[in-house]
């Protein structure tokens, strides 16, 4: 192994130790704890925007306190609002998911689960954290400038986010949230680098690819998506920014005029920016599905108490995922004014596109036949993932097809599957991973009563929000809105608004359990065994607590893939990756 | 228990998806009709498919939960998993195909030409306004210039050209002909916004620098909204305008009306 330089041996001070590591773990939690907090901000900002969606308008006076400029009066003022539902989807899209996955999940698992003592390039690893942090604070900085915060939401079409003359916000607000991206592009290449190489390169002998875990396929796929797509949204980025602040036009075209003032651009097309950024935008979510969806297959496999159904089946999937991730952007460009028949291919690809998704989907259902499944918390969260993901997944039917699209395009029909899809299912194989690797990140058990209670508050207000969010949209409730009983017809829908409200509360605040039970759990938690889960993976394998470089003086030697459950005679049903081969003669079935 | 859950979860969902209160906005174009028959099948399709695949989640959770004295077993026969594969992607396949030819034979004939005689308006977006111009007798549009833009002259029309002498400009109210196809070409002054008809199924952004045309035929007389569906600033959940559908007689009265006024 060639990284054996930073060995455990050399003492290292605090600073070094903790704070400016190299340690693929401690950046890896850097990442986790970072991306927590960030997570706990965007999820207050949707809470004050179903605040306003709920009850529009109302004086809330506590409020104002806080926000003496966006709710001045104690009324929330329409560029607030949409400040912070650009922030909120800016934060919890890029900011917390693409970080807790490959950057959190990935650092902490991918050396382990290989067998390697650290990432490939450890500077660089620490340094991508650092940049990330740093992205996130420039970030916020955006809502304490002159204007506030962008309003423009995630997505950023121009003109209205080239113009610094469009809205409030979108002068120095947006000018901060672009660089706050770039510095995210960053990190996040510096990031997955590493992922791609270290999986590559430096797996322990005998780790062949076809005996990694399922989370490592997850996390090379999720890593190659990455580099192919963030340079994209970089690229972008500059290009919008020049557009902004360096007179250039990529974006707009000639003849704009704003509140009587023609603007000064000419020659840009402002669906180039679309396509540019959904060609990052799409696979983004697949960046943060996929990674996801290892570790909720990795905690599948384990709980079933069998070997898991499909392994080869499901890195082909995801492979396929990779490729597919890339061609099918359009689709949420259906009415943008890109050509029809574009519009037709884009539909057929992201028809398509279904077939691996529900493969992948089908792989885990089937393997719980025959299973003995120990409903552990882990467990009912992955498998709650996999029942919120299924709902959300078929929700892609409709708007996948260009016609069905064209009603439901920018509803809250899109909020809603969206936000099953790629928020509420990844958080589900996020707590999954949590409860599961808990106890070998802290060698305590975190509380399984508990742990119950905040998985059924959870899945009942997850499906209680975003399904009738569904119907709201069927009904044509439009997203992005401020105050949506604005029209007629969308007035009968209102109770909806004012129920999921509630039910986003109820969530919310039903966090605070996990939170409760995190951190009692980590100093007062029962000792965990080494193994607690009887898993065969290679990270049960290292000492506890894990030095700096895993391993002992040598990696540990694997002589089989990590799905060997139900071993014949023994008394134990599971095999370690790394159990010697004299073992595996007389126990393989 | 998480078993209970998912069939508590199928009702629910089936209840909701079944009730009549909150369903598409009432219908009032020829193409919608269309659009909600594919959505109809859609749903069906995919209800199907989440009644089975959640029932399925739900039996096996009970049925193979961890019970005293029953081993797991291992079914898994060689060959058995790309068999599998296969025959998995062949039927979401051919259910990929079933709704894009369902979907897309209608997209295609939606952007296909017009018929003739259809109307022609201009529709123009602007934060946070709808302004509508018919061409008048001569059915051409007047030149519009963005440097000729005023309060007095929202679109910028050049006063110099004759063809705009008899174009009529009307703000936040569109009124069409009820079973007349109408061509809408869309244009924005300033941002992108999307010109939506939740009633007639329609909805198309605006994108300035480009002029796109739809069209349709209203088919049935009333007063319907209009939305603004494209972020497009501060004001966008405001962008509202009205659309009238009626019939030839009473839109000929109206149109005239303004016309005069606008003199
Ligand atoms: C308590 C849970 C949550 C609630 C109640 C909630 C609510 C909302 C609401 C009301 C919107 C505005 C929709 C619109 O008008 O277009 C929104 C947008 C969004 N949310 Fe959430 N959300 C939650 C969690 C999440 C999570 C975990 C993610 C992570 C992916 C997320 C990602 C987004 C994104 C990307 C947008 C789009 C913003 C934009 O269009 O600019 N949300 N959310
Ligand atoms: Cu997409
Ligand atoms: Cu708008």
């Amino acid at each position: 192994m060639y990284l054996v330089e930073t060995g455990s041996e050399h003492k290292a001070g605090f600073i070094r130790k903790y704070v400016f590591s190299t340690d693929h773990k401690i950046v890896g939690l850097q990442y986790f704890f970072t991306a927590f907090a960030m997570a706990i901000f965007g999820g207050l900002l949707s809470i004050l925007m179903r605040l306003q969606l709920g009850w529009p308008s109302r004086m809330w006076p506590m409020l104002e306190t806080i926000f003496p400029v966006g709710m001045a009066g104690g009324v929330m003022s329409p560029e607030f609002y949409l400040a912070l539902q650009t922030m909120h989807g800016t934060i919890m899209a890029i900011f917390v998911l693409t970080a807790l996955f490959t950057g959190a999940f990935g650092n902490y698992l991918i050396p382990l689960q290989i067998g390697a003592r650290d990432m490939a390039f450890p500077l660089l690893n620490m340094l991508s954290y650092w940049v990330y942090l740093l992205s996130c604070i420039v970030l916020v900085l955006a809502f304490f400038v002159e204007g506030g915060a962008p309003i423009s939401g995630w997505t950023a079409y121009a003109p209205l986010s080239a113009i610094p003359e469009s809205g409030p916000g979108q002068a120095m607000g947006q000018n901060l949230w672009l660089v706050a991206i770039a510095l995210f592009t960053v990190s996040s290449m510096m990031g997955v680098l590493n992922y791609i190489t270290t999986i590559v390169q430096a797996r322990t002998k005998g780790m062949t690819m076809s005996r990694v875990p399922l989370n490592i396929w997850g996390m090379l796929s999720a890593s190659i998506i990455s580099i192919m797509v963030f340079p994209v949204l970089l690229g972008a980025g500059v290009l919008l920014l020049a557009d902004r602040i360096g007179g250039t036009s990529f974006f707009v075209p000639a003849g704009l005029v704003m509140g009587d003032k023609l603007i000064p651009h000419s020659g840009g097309h402002p669906l180039l920016w679309q396509h540019l950024f959904w060609f990052f935008g799409h696979p983004e979510v697949y960046i943060v599905i996929v990674p996801a969806m290892g570790i909720a297959a990795e905690i599948i496999a384990t709980f079933i108490r069998k070997p898991v159904f499909g392994y080869r089946i499901m890195a082909g999937c995801w492979i396929a995922v990779v490729a597919l991730s890339m061609v099918v952007w359009g689709h949420h460009m259906f009415v943008s004014g890109m050509n029809p028949f574009l519009g037709g291919f884009f539909a057929l690809a992201t028809l398509l596109i279904t077939v691996p998704s529900a493969i992948l989907v089908l792989c885990w259902v089937v393997s719980l036949y025959g299973a003995r499944i120990q409903f552990t918390t882990p467990m009912l969260f992955a498998l709650g993932f996999v029942s919120i993901f299924v709902t959300g997944g078929l929700g892609g039917f409709f708007l996948g097809s260009a016609w069905t699209d064209i009603q439901l395009h920018d509803t809250y029909f899109v909020v809603g599957h969206f936000h099953l899809t790629m928020a509420m299912s990844p958080l589900f194989a996020a707590f999954a991973g949590v409860y599961y690797w808990f106890p070998r990140i802290s060698g305590r058990m975190m509380n399984e009563r508990l742990g119950r209670v905040h998985f059924w508050i959870s899945i009942a207000g997850a499906y209680a929000i975003f399904l009738t969010m569904h119907v709201m949209g069927v009904g044509g409730m439009l997203r992005h809105s401020y105050d949506t009983t604005q029209y007629d017809f969308l007035k009968h829908l209102q109770p909806l608004n004012v129920f999921v409200s509630f039910a986003a509360f109820a969530l919310a605040a039903s966090q605070l359990i996990f939170i409760l039970n995190f951190l009692v759990s980590l100093f007062r938690g029962p000792r965990a065994e080494a193994n607690p889960w009887k898993a065969n993976t290679l990270e049960w394998a290292a000492p506890a607590p894990i030095p700096h470089g895993n391993w002992g003086a040598v990696t540990p030697e694997v002589h089989r893939w990590p799905y060997d459950y139900m071993v014949p005679d023994g008394g134990e049903d599971f095999l370690p990756q790394n159990a010697p081969a004299a073992v595996l003669e007389n126990k393989r079935f | 228990m998480l078993a209970a859950f998912l069939v508590l979860l199928v009702v629910f969902s089936a209840g909701l998806f079944l009730q009549r209160q909150w369903w598409l906005p009432s219908l009032a174009s020829v193409h919608g009709v269309d659009i909600d028959r594919v959505f109809l099948a859609t749903l069906v399709i995919t209800g199907v498919l989440f009644i089975g695949l959640q029932l399925l989640l739900a039996y096996f959770s009970v049925r193979y939960r961890e019970q005293q004295g029953r081993p797991a077993q291992c079914w898994v026969r060689p060959g058995l998993e790309k068999r599998f594969a296969v025959i998995a992607a062949v039927i979401i396949f051919g259910v990929d195909i079933a709704i894009f030819a369902m979907g897309e034979s209608e997209w295609f004939k939606a952007w296909g030409a017009a018929p003739p005689g259809a109307e022609i308006i201009e529709v123009t977006g602007e934060q946070f306004m709808w302004h509508f111009r018919y061409p008048g007798q001569d059915k051409s549009f007047g030149r519009t210039e963005p440097r000729l833009v005023s309060a007095t002259n929202p679109l910028g029309l050049d006063p110099q050209d004759p063809a705009g002498k008899d174009d009529v400009l009307s703000t936040n109210l569109l009124h069409l002909v009820v079973d007349k196809p109408v061509r809408l070409q869309l244009r924005a002054k300033d941002v992108i916004h999307s010109f939506f008809l939740p009633n007639l199924r329609v909805k198309q952004d605006v994108v300035p620098g480009m002029r796109i045309e739809v069209w349709f035929q209203p088919a049935k007389a009333g007063v319907y909204e209009i939305a603004c569906a494209q972020l497009c600033g501060l004001g966008h959940y405001r962008m509202r305008a009205f659309l009238t559908v009626q019939p030839q007689a009473e839109f000929e009265k109206w149109l005239t009306e303004l016309r005069e006024g606008g003199d």
